[in-house]
């Protein structure tokens, strides 16, 4: 008989041409997308050419986009982005965007439907993890592992541990979203709490959540040192994908009898939004006891949370108001297509009229890259995924981490605050 | 396998790797333009104070965050000998035996271990030695596939000799 397995075991399994994987196994295994950016392109590249390879597996596999440093911060990160959209020109790549097309990788790659339900991608991007939110196993390496796939269209992998995560109850609180899930479980398990393992959510308390909000749990299952995050699916990840993925796709579910390495529940009923204080993001707070923070800029924005769902709540709360005096407001969208919509719905002329910036999709201030760096002693509300020290700037300034209705609110008090602070 | 010996330096915990090269470095290219802002947002001088084959003794987690390969590559060519740490974050590790840093998974080395102590490593057989305290003590062994990977210098010259004797 048949052992069960995990969705994570399942997708293996299927990509290595087996029956059945089990945890700690090593295979290699077939890869649906190979994805890099202006970042870690340029040297995976390098590598590719090194290795002796000319052609990519294939065209429509490797996928690079320019999104860190672009549009072009200085002559080195033009450098950078010429060198990935010189490779992608030479091998004919169908998905490399240009600045004008292209969004934040993580963004960009579900929304144009670049990868599926069941596909099995590796990313030089530890953020790579987001994909899981459609239920594909995707996962960070770095550029030599990416251009060894980018040759053979193969990677090695260890079949990871699961963690179940069962997400139960409906949030009561009206501004928690999917941030507040995952900043919540890092709190908990600790930022190696699943370190090598996959966090796998599921549960009644997942169906509540918005796509947007799943995206940006998946996206932080890394901050929690996990291999990959993954997603049980239903009508609203049908919808999704539905339209958008013109490939074939596979749902994969867990079986009743899968193994797992520990099972965690989780309330939503009684979750707060959550503030992850510098700097780590395991060093989460309740909305309630974060006390006086005041505030020098405020980010909102990144592939954890510049999706519509994200501009439009922060638009719900910055409708009508103004930018506290002295704080920098910085909102960016995570694609193009999010941009026009936010155009449409009156959102971009919301955030012009609070003092805000809207600019244009990039990795940009979350990496300390550009657009919004901070000096020594400053204090950021973002809506990114790490506050390491020095992440954003100096390395004597601040990142707390937030959900983008936490972040709008702070834009407008000038300390961490709460929507329902707002007057 | 050559010999790792040197000084030790001691960081902590989730050492991640925005301290081992900050995000603002990102866009250089060259190995040892990497390797001169080594460990800047854990401890500005260490680029400058490190000698070849030193080593770095840290806590749990080393190396969590982003797959940015500069990590490894700033180690590497700043001359680190090797990182003796309670655990690895994933994509680290396995970037860093890409590129040839041996690294030692060795629990509580830190209570060890003193600032700047002479080590030195038996990669085959996972053990650290404190010349300095004459004490011994065993890590895990590394796997044989990694041990193959470090031993011909990364990823890259093991492909070139497997490749030359095909």
């Amino acid at each position: 008989m048949i052992m069960g397995m995990t969705i994570t075991e399942k997708i293996l399994a299927a990509h290595a041409g087996v029956e059945t994987v089990q945890a700690g196994d090593l295979i290699n295994a077939k890869v649906d997308i190979v994805l890099s950016n202006d970042i870690t392109g340029p040297p995976a590249i390098n590598e590719f050419r090194k290795l002796g390879a000319i052609k990519v597996f294939d065209k429509e596999r490797v996928v690079m986009i320019p999104d860190h440093f672009s549009p072009a911060k200085d002559i080195k990160s033009a450098e950078q982005c010429k060198a990935i959209r010189d490779f992608a020109k030479e091998q004919d790549l169908t998905h490399y965007y240009e600045v004008g097309q292209m969004g934040i990788e993580h963004c960009l790659l579900p929304e144009m439907g670049i990868v599926g339900p069941g596909d099995l991608v590796i990313g030089a991007d530890s953020h790579t993890v987001t994909y899981g939110a459609l239920g594909a196993f995707s996962t960070g390496v770095g550029s030599t592992d990416a251009a060894a796939a980018m040759a053979t269209g193969e990677v090695w992998l260890r079949v990871p541990e699961t963690i179940k995560v069962i997400l139960k109850g409906k949030p009561k609180n009206p501004w928690v979203v999917g941030k507040d899930v995952i900043l919540a479980l890092i709190g908990k398990i600790g930022v190696d709490g699943a370190r090598y393992q996959a966090l796998e959510f599921t549960g009644e308390g997942l169906e509540q959540l918005s796509m947007d909000s799943r995206f940006s749990i998946a996206n932080m299952a890394i901050e929690a040192g996990a291999k990959n995050g993954i997603m049980a699916f239903d009508e609203k990840t049908r919808d999704y994908v539905k339209g958008r993925v013109k490939k074939p796709y596979i749902f994969y579910q867990s079986d009743p009898d899968a193994k797992y390495a520990e099972v965690i529940e989780m309330d939503l009923s009684t979750l707060k939004p959550q503030v992850a204080f510098p700097h780590i993001p395991s060093n989460t707070r309740d909305i309630d006891n974060v006390g006086d923070v005041a505030i020098d800029q405020v980010v909102i924005g990144s592939c954890t949370n510049g999706r519509m769902e994200d501009m439009r709540t922060a638009a719900k709360v910055l409708k009508g108001k103004k930018v506290h005096p002295y704080l920098r407001l910085i909102v960016i969208p995570g694609t193009q297509a999010i941009y026009q919509e936010c155009i449409k719905e009156g959102i971009v002329d919301i955030i012009i009229n609070a003092g805000g910036v809207f600019s244009t999709p990039t990795c940009g201030p979350c990496l300390g890259g550009y657009m919004g760096i901070l000096a020594k002693g400053e204090r950021a509300v973002s809506t990114t995924n790490r506050n390491f020290v020095g992440r954003m700037g100096d390395p004597e300034s601040e990142v707390y981490l937030a959900s983008p209705a936490i972040a709008a609110a702070t834009a407008i008090q000038g300390k961490i605050s709460s929507p329902e602070e707002v007057r | 396998m050559r010999k790792i010996k040197g000084n030790a330096f001691i960081f902590g915990h989730n050492i991640d790797t925005d301290q081992i090269i900050p995000g603002r470095y990102l866009e250089l290219v060259n190995p040892k333009e990497i390797a001169a802002h080594c460990m800047e947002g854990a401890d500005p001088t260490f680029a400058d104070r490190v000698n070849a084959g030193d080593i770095i003794v840290a806590g749990k987690n080393f190396g969590c965050g982003s797959s940015r390969e500069h990590a490894p590559i700033a180690l590497v060519n700043v001359g680190v000998g090797a990182v003796i740490a309670d655990s690895f974050a994933r994509i680290f590790y396995r970037n860093a035996v890409n590129l040839g840093l041996p690294l030692l998974i060795c629990k509580g080395i830190m209570e060890k271990v003193n600032e700047g102590d002479v080590l030195e490593i038996n990669l085959k057989e996972g053990k650290v030695s404190n010349i300095s305290t004459g004490k011994s003590f065993n890590g895990e062994q590394l796997s044989d596939y990694a041990l193959e990977i470090l031993s011909s210098g990364g990823i890259k010259p093991l492909f070139k000799k497997i490749t030359a004797e095909m």
